[in-house]
């Protein structure tokens, strides 16, 4: 019986672990979203970027055992990501505003050339990265035993963009122009407001996180090709069950997925893909915007 | 308009005759390649792309579910058929197990339409997208119906009139014919009443509304239509393959089908077959052209440039170059 | 390398050289021999098939592409791994490029397509390139279909008896809910079950990158020992997870498990993957001469230009099947004509020694039998390598069993693991 608690436990804390990742990849998707009306289709591109980045950042470093490589990497990943999705919005995308469809397709066909040309430069050897000591090993958990720290500092990281991400968008001027921009983006135009920059910040942003995704992803499990298709999933299943451009309704998704897939596992391994979906109709059929989504 | 009608009937004596003409300019073996493998392969790729270009010429809906409502056709077909292996449940024989797969993929047509009816534009594109891979990764793990990743094989096809179904001349006229029957079909369907209604719903569905139509079926019903074109690629494109495996069906295969349709233009269905000619040669002689290897680079790059320069396609180009051309004095 | 010809095949041979001596002009005779490769250049498993065509182009290299007078030509092409693909390369190598042989595919379910394929075909043959499901060859085989590479099945030959002579009577299986991971279990089991042992199997979709809920369950089960078969990024998922966790037992891999793809990624599953024992056609070290030399001449081609610290599983699997092909070709002195049927004759009689050491001939469905290697990873010179410390002799498709027998039981599949007493 106990050893049947245990195990639930374990399967819960790991349903909010993966949560947390997702949760992470998933706003910056809905950042861009929530203002740019974008559905950037390169996301994950984005993510799997800054993991292969990051990786070759942080690889030299490792090999010579300094402490800082994986933050090294962490910076370097997250870096490349937000001035990749600056450019991206400001040469492929900005002058396309409002044509969404348009601006989805550029980003599919940015993604497939993205993943090929990662492909091209990185070979197909997984990679993982390895968090520095302190956050590696194992910590005890009440009810749980022992469990990866870095899972449980995975929950931290997405604690603290859901704050960071909150009071930005609260509390600070570019987050009111944001959320102006969400509803009325002529009248913030008119206000004397630089839109297309406002714009190009808020790709940068949302790339940042998907990038660092990326690198937090790829420390908890292995980065491979074929993440980019993964997480750009999740991130459209995250936002579409939680709500569109809604930061508490993408952090609601991301707990809702990420439970289910990992109770879907243990109950009924071959077939625990369908319940994501079963979740995501259901939703669709009840509340077509999404749980906390505006109408 | 009778100009139309007999430069398409002129264009339809050539398109049948074009197996006996190849081998003037090609080598034997390749001119069966070409007829088999690269214009057979575009029609089948077509009559896919085609269900989609249906959906967002005349109602304005971009699906990204197409190409795995034409899997459960081929799927259907490989789990019901004679022969197939694994021995799934067996026991059908072409003739039967061909319009239960057409019939699965209207259902799922359906399905999907109705799942999604509520939304539009990215909206749809986004949520298109994730049934698509829902069930992708449903029959990629399942093992009991799909024999998972590995998928079912051996789906050979019938034979016609003693000949192999999968004999170059033979499948390339039933693909051609399957694709000119739907083409047809779909110009006659959209100057029906329920064509028109659909048109009003792309341009405004408030007023289609407000006269009295229901909105939400004649979507529901557009996605069953374009439901049963998907399922006549996806039988084809099963019995070409001599089987069927969730790659067919994958991300990849998902993305390869909107590309066709828009490097051939969403603004009219015979878009969907210069797309996936153009895909299907460009698939072929990626080797020859640039690297095998990036092949995808390279049919990514054609597919950005089409998007960034003529948002309407191949045909969105040819129009403009009439338009310039006539312009001259 | 060393290709020893029975006479009969070089009698054969000889006859198939005057039919065409008399039924070609002597211009086709100089014509190039051109051969198709097929492997997977796109997506996960890419890294594989690089490393395939760096050998087949080192060997090619060696005979300085040409054999019994004829020139070979060698036309790549590359798909993702997934069957349909595989086939239209295929048709593409065959029709388009009229090629006379395909070396490849990779894959599992490329293979079963491609036999198909085969099947259609008449004076053209395929040899396989590293795919690895059983069924390719014994359900329903091609006549046109080679494959002179073991199957997954057979790569686990000995280790289950190996495993009970260790004392060991439970295991717990960590496996991928896939045809090629079933075709490794059931290898495992039936030797192991029928030896009285006892095993518990743990599924996961292909994919499955978390594996703590089933790593916990693993650590609390009596197992003396963990079976691990997934490969790729899942496999690297499970090992760097089961490490995390502090899991004790000792691992048992699968044929994928212990390779440099998998050594040679960085972390903390090289330390628990040290001392695991694996069965399988290659091993990192292997103390003959063949491999040895094979080895040497990799690494002065290849250490440059992005080739592992050891040949992979793959480039060792497509240097076999093209030792095949070479073998036949030199019996029939590059002649193909005839529908190639004396040299499609010369092939199932050839027998050859891989670049392993190994010996390989077919059997009667063109299917080889050769050594399967017990392999142990340990510490030499910092590195991890896999070494070989046994092997077994001419193992058979049916693990010595029957054929009858073997195919009463049935393809293997989750629910037939082939845990029979």
């Amino acid at each position: 019986m106990s050893a049947g608690m245990d195990l639930a436990a374990t399967i819960v804390l790991n349903g909010l672990t993966l949560a947390a990742l997702y949760f992470i990849v998933a706003s910056g998707f809905s950042l861009i979203f929530g203002l740019m009306r974008v559905v950037n289709m390169a996301h994950g591109a984005m993510y799997l970027v800054a993991g292969y980045v990051g990786y070759a950042v942080f690889e030299p470093l490792y090999d010579r055992d300094v402490w800082y490589a994986w933050y090294v990497g962490v910076a370097a990943g997250v870096a490349f990501a937000a001035v990749f999705g600056a450019f991206v919005q400001v040469v492929l995308l900005g002058w396309m505003q409002g044509q969404e469809l348009r601006q989805a397709l550029v980003t599919i066909g940015l993604s497939i050339i993205v993943a090929d040309q990662l492909l091209a430069i990185y070979g197909g050897t997984p990679r993982q990265f390895f968090a520095p000591d302190a956050i590696f090993g194992s910590t005890q958990v009440p009810g749980v035993g022992g469990y990866p720290t870095f899972r449980l500092v995975q929950i931290g990281i997405a604690l603290a963009v859901g704050i960071g991400l909150w009071l930005l968008l609260n509390r600070t001027k570019l987050g009111m122009m944001i959320r102006a921009g969400v509803d009325d983006r002529q009248m913030l135009g008119a206000c004397g407001v630089n839109v297309p920059l406002v714009g190009v910040a808020v790709f940068a942003l949302g790339s940042a996180l998907a990038g660092l995704g990326g690198v937090v992803g790829a420390t908890a499990q292995p980065l491979a090709m074929g993440a980019d298709g993964r997480f750009l999933l999740i991130s459209l299943v995250v936002v579409i069950v939680g709500g569109m451009g809604s930061v508490t309704g993408t952090a609601l998704g991301a707990v809702l997925i990420g439970l289910a897939e990992q109770i879907g596992q243990a109950l009924f391994p071959t077939y625990s893909v369908i319940l994501t979906f079963v979740i995501m109709v259901a939703v669709l059929a009840l509340r077509p915007q999404g749980i906390l989504g505006r109408a | 308009m009778r100009n139309t009608i007999l430069w398409s009937l002129l264009g339809l004596v050539a398109l049948l005759m074009l197996p006996w003409a190849l081998p003037f300019v090609l080598p034997a073996n390749e001119a069966a390649f070409w007829t088999a493998n690269i214009l057979g392969r575009a029609l089948v790729f077509g009559i896919i792309a085609m269900s989609l270009t249906f959906l967002a010429t005349y109602g304005g809906f971009i699906s990204l579910a197409q190409m795995m409502v034409a899997g459960i056709a081929g799927y259907t077909l490989a789990i019901l058929v004679d022969g197939a292996v694994p021995h799934i449940l067996g026991g059908f024989g072409y003739g039967a197990a061909i319009p239960l797969g057409l019939l699965a993929a209207t259902l799922m047509g359906l399905l999907v339409g109705a799942i999604s009816v509520r939304t539009r534009d990215i909206y749809l594109l986004m949520i298109t997208l994730a049934l698509a891979m829902g069930v992708f990764r449903f029959i990629e793990t399942n093992i009991a119906w799909f024999n998972g990743y590995e998928g079912i094989r051996n789906v050979v096809g019938p034979t016609l009139f003693g000949q192999d179904f999968r004999n170059p001349l033979v499948f390339y006229h039933i693909a051609l014919a399957t694709a000119v029957l739907l083409y047809a079909g779909i110009l006659y369907l959209v100057r029906t009443p329920f064509g028109l209604v659909l048109q009003g719903i792309r341009d405004n569905p408030r007023r289609v509304a407000a006269l009295g139509y229901s909105v939400g079926l004649h979507r529901i019903a557009a996605f069953g239509v374009a439901g049963f074109i998907a399922g006549c690629g996806g039988i084809l494109s099963t019995i070409y393959n001599i089987g069927i495996s969730p790659g067919s069906i994958g991300l990849g295969a998902t993305v390869n089908v909107l590309i066709m349709s828009v490097i051939g233009g969403l603004g009219h269905p015979v878009g969907a077959f210069i797309g996936s000619l153009i895909y299907t040669v460009f698939d072929t002689f990626a080797a020859t052209i640039y690297d095998r290897d990036r092949f995808n680079t390279l049919i990514g790059v054609v597919f950005l440039a089409i998007v960034l320069v003529s948002p309407d396609g191949a045909i969105g180009i040819g129009a403009r170059l009439r338009r310039l051309l006539a312009r001259r004095p | 390398m060393t290709i020893q010809i029975t006479r009969r095949a070089a009698l054969l041979g000889g006859a198939g050289l005057a039919a065409g001596g008399l039924a070609m002009p002597a211009i086709a005779q100089n014509a190039p021999i051109r051969l198709g490769g097929l492997t997977t250049l796109e997506g996960p498993f890419a890294t594989g098939g690089q490393d395939a065509y760096r050998c087949v182009q080192m060997e090619l290299e060696r005979i300085n592409n040409t054999i019994g007078g004829r020139r070979i030509e060698f036309i790549r092409e590359s798909s993702n791994a997934q069957a349909d693909v595989a086939l239209a390369r295929a048709r593409k190598l065959i029709e388009q490029d009229n090629v006379d042989i395909i070396l490849g595919p990779l894959s599992g379910a490329e293979g079963i397509a491609l036999r198909d394929y085969s099947r259609t075909l008449t004076g053209k043959s395929i040899v396989n390139g590293s795919s690895g499901a059983s069924d390719t060859t014994l359900r329903n085989p091609s006549p046109n279909f080679f494959r002179f590479s073991t199957d997954g099945t057979q790569w686990m030959a000995g280790l289950g008896r190996h495993i009970h002579g260790l004392g060991i009577r439970e295991v717990a299986i960590t496996a991928g809910d896939y045809a090629f991971p079933y075709a490794q279990v059931f290898g495992f089991n039936l030797e192991f079950c029928r030896l009285g042992g006892k095993v518990t199997q743990y599924w996961a979709p292909l994919g499955t990158t978390d594996f703590t809920s089933q790593i916990a369950q693993i650590n609390r089960s009596n197992a003396g020992a963990v079976i691990v078969v997934h490969g790729g990024t899942d496999g690297l998922a499970f090992m760097t997870q089961y490490a995390q966790a502090g899991g004790s037992k000792p691992l048992v891999g699968g044929s994928i498990m212990a390779d440099q793809t998998m050594l040679s990624a960085r972390g903390p599953h090289r330390r628990v993957m040290m001392g695991m024992l694996s069965g399988g056609p290659i091993a990192d070290i292997i103390d003959d001469p063949t491999w040895t030399d094979f080895v040497a001449r990799y690494r002065r081609r290849w250490a440059n230009e992005g080739g592992f610290a050891s040949p992979s599983i793959h480039g060792v699997n497509y240097v076999t099947n093209l030792y095949g092909i070479l073998a036949g070709l030199r019996a029939v002195n590059g002649d193909l004509s005839g529908n190639q049927a004396a040299f499609q004759r010369a092939m199932a009689a050839a027998e050859l020694t891989a670049p392993t050491g190994a010996s390989v001939k077919l059997d009667h469905n063109r299917q080889a039998i050769s050594d399967i290697f017990l392999n142990r990873i340990e510490e030499r010179g910092g590195n991890a390598v896999v070494v070989a410390f046994d092997r077994a002799r001419a193992v058979n498709q049916t693990l010595g069993m029957p054929e009858a027998q073997f195919l009463q039981l049935g393809s293997p599949s989750r629910d037939n693991a082939g845990c029979v007493a």
